[in-house]
This record gives C-alpha cells, structure tokens and sequence, in this order.
C-alpha cells in the first residue's frame, strides 16, 4: 500500500560522486549555488548546464529520474518566467497581444532566471541522490562543529536528525501493517466525508501513537543503559577524512567559479 | 468451496534498485475444512503469500479466488469475498485500539454490516473462544493486560468476523509455552466447532506435525513442497536441511532410539504418541 513511497531518494551507486566525502559534497553544492550568480551571459549558462549535466552522468544516475525531481517546482518556473517575460522593462519588442507586451530583455531575463532555479534544485538534488541520509547528516555535523563556540549544538542536532531518519523507513513500515491488519477486519481508509474519513482513521492512529512511544522509551533506555551521553569527548566509528578524489572535486568546482567570474568581470579586469 | 490461487507473481519496490521479487509463480488451492501449515525460512515469502489470500497484496499476475469470486474486482462481491478469510498478523496486539475489549472486538463485525445484536453474539463467542472470560474482560481497557492477553484479544477480533477461512502469520511468537499452546487449543476447538480452515504460517517444526494435515514448505517464493507434514519430513529431510529447515525433535528423537535398536513405528509425530511407543517397545506400561 504505502510500497510506493520512496524515502529520501537516496540512490545507491559506487560511482565517483557517491564515495566523495559528505562535506565536500555539501560544501560543493554551495559554491556551485553562489557560482549560479555570477552568471550573467548565455555562455556561463551554458557552462554551468553543461557542468550539472556532466556531473549527473559521472554519477551514474538515471537522467530521467534526476530530471523527474524538478516537477514540483515546474509550475514556480513557469511562473517566474512569465513574470518577467510580461513586466520587464525593454526596448526591443518582440510582440504585442492587447495590452501585453513581451520584449527581448524580458524574456532573456525570464530564461535566465528560470535557468537558474533548476539548476539549483538539479544540482542540490544530486547531492540527496548520491549520498545516504545518514551519512548526509554526519556531514553536516562535521561542518556545524567549528560553530558549537557560537552556540550551535551539532551533535545533538545531527543525533535528532538521525534518528528521525532512521525512524521513519520503520513508522512507515508499521503504518502499512496497522493499515493491512484494520483493512483485514473490514476499515475503510478512503470513503465518506471529511469528519468520517478523520473518524476511521483512529483504528490506525492510536497503534501508531502508541508503537511510537514505545519506540521512543525503548531506544531512550538503550542508548542510556550504553552510557549515552551527548556529543562531549564521543569518538567516532567511521571518522570522516578527505581524501585525493575530494581535493580533485575542490579543484574542479573552484574552477568553475574562478571560469565564471572572469566571465562576468573579466573583460572590465583586463580593460583597466 | 475454496481458495484458489493460480501461477502469482509478486514483487516488492517493484521499479527501484531495492526490488525484490517475494513470489514466483505459485499456484495452490485451500478447500474449506483444511489444516494448512506455512513453513520456510525468514524471507521465503509466506507473509507475502498469506496476504494474498484476502486481497491485501494484489498479485502482479495470475489470479485469486475466493470460493469462485476473484478478489481483483473492487465490486460488493469482490468486497465480501474477502471479507471470508479472516487474517491474524504477526503480533495482532499491535492492531488493538479501541477503549474498551469489547469495542475493539466488535470493530469487525460492526464493519461486517451485522446487526447489533448478532455483533454481541459474536464478540460473547470469540471471547469464549479465546478462554477470555466475559464478565472480568469485556469493560476492560486493552491496554492494561498482559501481552498474551492482548495477543487473546486481537484474535478474538477476527474470530469475531466469523470467518469461512483463518489465517494465522506467526500466531504463538513471542509467547510462553503454556500460552503457545492454549492459542493452539482454542485454534483448533474453533476449527472443529465450526468446520472453517486455518491456514497457519509457522517458524516451528513441531506446531506444522502436530496440528496440521497439509503443509506447504516455501523456498525464495516458490512451493518447494506441498503434502502431509510427516511424509514431507521422511522424505525429503536432506532438501529441508539445504533449504534451512530442521525436522521436528520427535522425529530426531524417534530416529536416534531405532538406531539404538528399539522397534518403532514409522511417523510419529507428537511426544504423547511417541511416549506409549516408547512404552510399548520396552513393555513397561
Ligand atoms: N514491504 C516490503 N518491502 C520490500 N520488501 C519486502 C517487504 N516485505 C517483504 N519483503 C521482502 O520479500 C521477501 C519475502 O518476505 P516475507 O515477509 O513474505 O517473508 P516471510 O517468509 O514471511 O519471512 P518471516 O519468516 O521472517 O516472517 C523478503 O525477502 C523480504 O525482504
Ligand atoms: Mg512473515
């Protein structure tokens, strides 16, 4: 019933982008947002594309799948695109219907814009597809680390998002069996109005609640009676360490980036 | 009258890199009145087979009936159908929620479409089935009892749907022996008393022998056997080895003491019987 229902969308692979470590990863996916910036000619768009594109085959992703994730911002594109294909402000007109008027700069402006909202969310979805929640999120304990001084408590902060992902493939799971196990003994889940439907959802909320709780008491004990005791002095398991290939994708993206702004500043450098 | 399953498929995740394929072409037929044991290895796929039995897992191919009807249709016969065969979960207790036992029993049957009154008769027969005695249980809140007893009451809860076939996932895991065995006593009295078939997934050599005429032994999602438990045992015990499984400690028991000489006939297969043989071989009485 709730089979469907991919989590995450963690997809496993061994390809060169799925073993870099989390924080490069991460970290890259943040130089790449701030080089979307630079980006003003058609060429850095074209190079940033090409990029992204080259990325996602290097990772060995299927491009449909990783296209398939900008559907639900389709329509925020879409929208972005007509604001500023019918409100920018132009010279060249294009064409005129009634009183609205599309103009060169305005869909120049409204391509670009458009390009770089999917961008964003293709090459920060790259990064959900190739590394695992888990390990996503000891990345970004690593990186919270230095701001502990400021406050930030990052141990605590990755450990709660841990097991909030390691809990929800299971909370799932025992929601499908409750379903089953009430469907068996006649519930109905989809028919009658709103009040009813909110009604005939207690057979399945209050099992869930309370294997819920239960869990929570379960886990709280266990990790207690093995000496749980927050982040202070705790050694790690797998410690993360950069490696050749993360120095290599450091290289690549700052690359990028120095391509980019020469594009955008560049030619006023070299002028003066 | 029968459950009739032809040449199913079914396969998990179906599409992701995750996918498994949980059955591969079976085909089987349940008639009314039937002791079906379920064994195989965790993972087999008996889960997944049972949950085909009243429609809770739509085959990928091939078809399901239900004393003739298919259950595929979304249809009233369809629905009643289903509504046949009755299904115990792994730990039922899990599925319990209603404030009081008699409300949560009579979940099913209200949902049935039977009349208020029949549902108190049927909830009144299930608690008596299950050995939950009415006046001390009925008012009381599930949730203050004992994990056999709430294991007591979620079966009640389906029994109380007066099913034509039960099926039972692991009916006695996680319960003390003397506990085991009185869910075993009350199965079995219901099967008598009221001719429906049970269909009993088990992990445990001993319960398949001893309740069961019929077994059907599942390797990765295919029927690797289907006959009577003690033949299947004498027969085929070096398959069952390879395949994971064990033959019951009767029947280990039995075989060492003929090595040792002593005359015993063949198929035994509870330690009652096996005592009076014992007793017998040796004179003692
Ligand atoms: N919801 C699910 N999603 C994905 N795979 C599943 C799911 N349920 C079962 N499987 C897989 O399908 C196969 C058969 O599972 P099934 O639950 O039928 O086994 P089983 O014989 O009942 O095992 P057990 O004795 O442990 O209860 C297993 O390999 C299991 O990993
Ligand atoms: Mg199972």
């Amino acid at each position: 019933m709730l089979s469907d229902i991919t989590l995450g969308q963690y997809f496993p692979g061994n390809s060169f982008i799925h073993r870099l470590d989390p924080r490069t990863k991460i970290l890259a996916t943040l130089i790449y947002i701030i080089a979307i910036f630079f980006a003003d000619s058609f060429l850095s768009y074209a190079i940033l594309t090409g990029f992204a594109l080259a990325v996602i085959l290097i990772s060995r992703l299927p491009l449909l799948m990783v296209l398939k994730s900008l559907k639900p911002i389709m329509i925020i594109v879409v929208l972005t695109l007509g604001i500023h294909m019918f409100t920018a402000p132009g010279e060249t007109v294009l064409f005129t219907w009634k009183f609205l008027s599309v103009t060169q700069e305005g869909l120049e402006l409204g391509v670009k814009m458009s390009l770089r909202l999917m961008l964003l969310l293709l090459f920060s979805s790259v990064l959900t597809f190739t590394t695992s929640p888990i390990v996503l999120t000891d990345g970004i304990e690593s990186l919270l680390r230095p701001f502990k001084k400021i406050g930030v408590p990052a141990h605590e902060l990755a450990m709660m998002m841990t097991i909030a992902l390691r809990f929800i493939p299971t909370l799932l799971e025992e929601t499908d069996r409750i379903m089953k196990a009430q469907t068996a003994r006649g519930a109905d889940f989809s028919s009658g109005n709103l009040l009813q439907r909110a009604k005939n959802m207690l057979p399945l909320l209050v099992p869930l609640f309370i294997s819920a709780f239960r869990r929570a008491d379960e886990l709280a004990v266990a990790m207690e009676s093995r000496c749980y005791r927050g982040g202070e002095g705790r050694t790690r398991m797998h410690e993360l360490l950069y490696k050749g290939i993360d120095y290599a994708a450091f290289g690549t993206i700052f690359a990028l980036t120095a391509l980019l702004a020469f594009l955008r500043w560049g030619t006023a450098l070299c002028a003066l | 009258m029968s459950i009739d399953i032809k040449n199913i498929c079914y396969t998990y995740m179906r599409g992701t890199p995750f996918e498994k394929k949980a059955l591969d072409d079976v085909s089987v037929s349940i008639d009314k009145g039937e002791i079906v044991a379920v064994i195989g290895h965790t993972g087999s796929g008996k889960s997944t087979l049972v949950q085909h039995l009243n429609g809770l897992l739509r085959p990928d191919a091939g078809q399901v009936a239900v004393d003739g009807i298919s259950l595929a249709g979304k249809d009233a016969a369809a629905k009643k159908a289903r509504q046949l065969v009755g299904m115990v979960f792994q730990y039922p207790e899990h599925q319990i929620f209603a404030e009081t036992v008699y409300e949560d029993i009579a979940f099913g049957p209200r949902n049935r479409g039977f009349e208020p009154e029949e549902v108190d008769k049927q909830v009144r027969e299930a608690m008596a089935f299950v050995g939950l005695d009415f006046e001390t249980f009925a008012r009381r809140s599930p949730f203050r009892l004992s994990g056999g007893q709430m294991r007591r009451v979620a079966i009640a809860g389906v029994v109380a749907m007066n099913p034509d076939y039960l099926v039972l996932d692991e009916p006695s895991a996680g319960l003390d022996p003397r506990s085991r065995n009185a869910v075993f006593k009350e199965i079995m009295a219901l099967h008598k008393s009221r001719g429906i078939a049970i269909v009993l997934v088990t992990h445990s050599m001993e319960e398949a022998v001893k309740y069961a005429k019929r077994m059907l032994v599942i390797n990765q999602g295919r029927i690797l056997f289907d006959g009577n438990p003690a033949d299947i045992f004498k027969n085929h015990q070096q398959k069952l080895v390879e395949v994971g499984m064990d033959e019951p400690q009767v029947f280990k028991l039995a075989a060492l003491l003929r090595k040792q000489g002593m005359e015993l006939p063949q198929g035994i297969t509870d330690d009652v019987t096996l005592l009076q043989m014992i007793k017998k071989a040796k004179g003692w009485r």
